[in-house]
């Protein structure tokens, strides 16, 4: 890594003075960042031009439990930092169970995500369909398809991140990966939190009901 | 994005536990007052506007501190930041605009 001789174009190992496993995630997010930032555009699309799109979330609970939400992933963030930063020093006891600790909040994640898409379904709302009333019209149903689709492709990512994680832990503390490894998953795990950032005030609080 | 990527190398792991737990605090603050801005049901551009720009801190928060690359050599950040940059605002100009042409077509005049 530090064998970069002259210039990093002639000949040099490693222009970007990183490994190419962490090179390569670096890329999958930058590929994965544009599918949620066309997902994430595709919805304002819609709903911009849309007539009757619904704003149906109340402050309480719908708004309090997102935040909720953004709370465990930012936390379960810093654990992934701590567990990276513990698996550089080699303690492999101590990253391992950051990085079960990251999981768990991901897996707190996906329930409470899950409990709130299920009460939406026995609400009426559905990725086809709503009951809603905006201006006289019924609501849009792109709010439903919009809404389960960005949801659930970010869910579908930390369920991933999950069991990423979980393999990453296990390999980890039975030394098969290095610190490398660990700090490759917690790059995706960063990025999964990241999106949510988006998708909470984009989804969740541009979402909130205007009549209070 | 220091210059010194090599040394960062070196030492493996720059910053300390202090400053993410200072980036975390912060990104917890920063996630209240967009619950805030909610709470307060402002009027929809400013909010899209305020919310935009807050999650854009909030991500490049994250970025920098959590996912290293602010202690990566810069070539990484100029792969990465600037084409994403570019294909977004390629995506802003040809593609996005459209929406408010049908909007206008059917009189919801934004």
């Amino acid at each position: 890594m530090d064998t970069l001789a002259g210039s990093a174009w002639d000949g040099g190992v490693a222009p970007f003075a990183t490994n190419t496993k962490k090179l390569g995630m670096w890329l999958f997010l930058l590929s994965d960042s544009l599918t949620f930032s066309t997902a994430i555009l595709a919805y304002a699309y819609v709903r911009l031009s849309s007539a009757n799109w619904p704003r149906p979330f109340e402050f309480s609970p719908a708004v309090v439990n997102a935040t909720f939400l953004t709370f465990i992933l930012l936390s379960s963030s810093l654990t992934m930092v701590m567990a990276v930063a513990a698996a550089h020093r080699d303690e492999i006891r101590k990253a391992v169970i950051y990085i079960i600790l990251t999981a768990i909040g991901g897996i707190a994640f996906v329930v409470l995500h899950l409990m709130e898409w299920f009460r939406l379904f026995a609400e009426g709302v559905t990725p086809w369909s709503n009951h809603y009333v905006v201006n006289g019209q019924p609501g849009d149903p792109l709010f439903g398809g919009t809404f389960f689709g960005l949801t659930g492709l970010h869910m579908l990512h930390v369920s991933i991140g999950v069991i990423y994680l979980c393999i990453i832990a296990y390999g980890f503390g039975r030394r098969k990966f290095n610190a490398d490894h660990v700090e490759v998953s917690g790059l995706y795990w960063h990025f999964v939190d990241l999106v949510w950032m988006f998708i909470f005030p984009m989804v969740y609080l541009m979402s909130v009901n205007l009549k209070g | 994005m220091s210059a010194h990527g090599a040394t960062a190398e070196a030492t493996h792991q720059p910053g300390s536990k202090k400053l993410f737990m200072w980036v975390w605090f912060w990104l917890l603050i920063l996630t209240g007052v967009e619950t805030f801005l909610a709470y307060l049901r402002l009027e929809p551009h400013l909010m899209l506007t305020l919310l935009i720009g807050l999650s854009l801190i909030k991500a490049a928060l994250i970025v920098a501190y959590f996912m290293h690359l602010r202690f990566e050599k810069i070539g990484l950040f100029l792969i990465i930041v600037p084409s994403l940059v570019f294909c977004l605002t390629m995506i802003l100009i040809f593609v996005f605009p459209d929406s408010l042409r049908i909007a206008q077509l059917s009189g919801l005049g934004h």
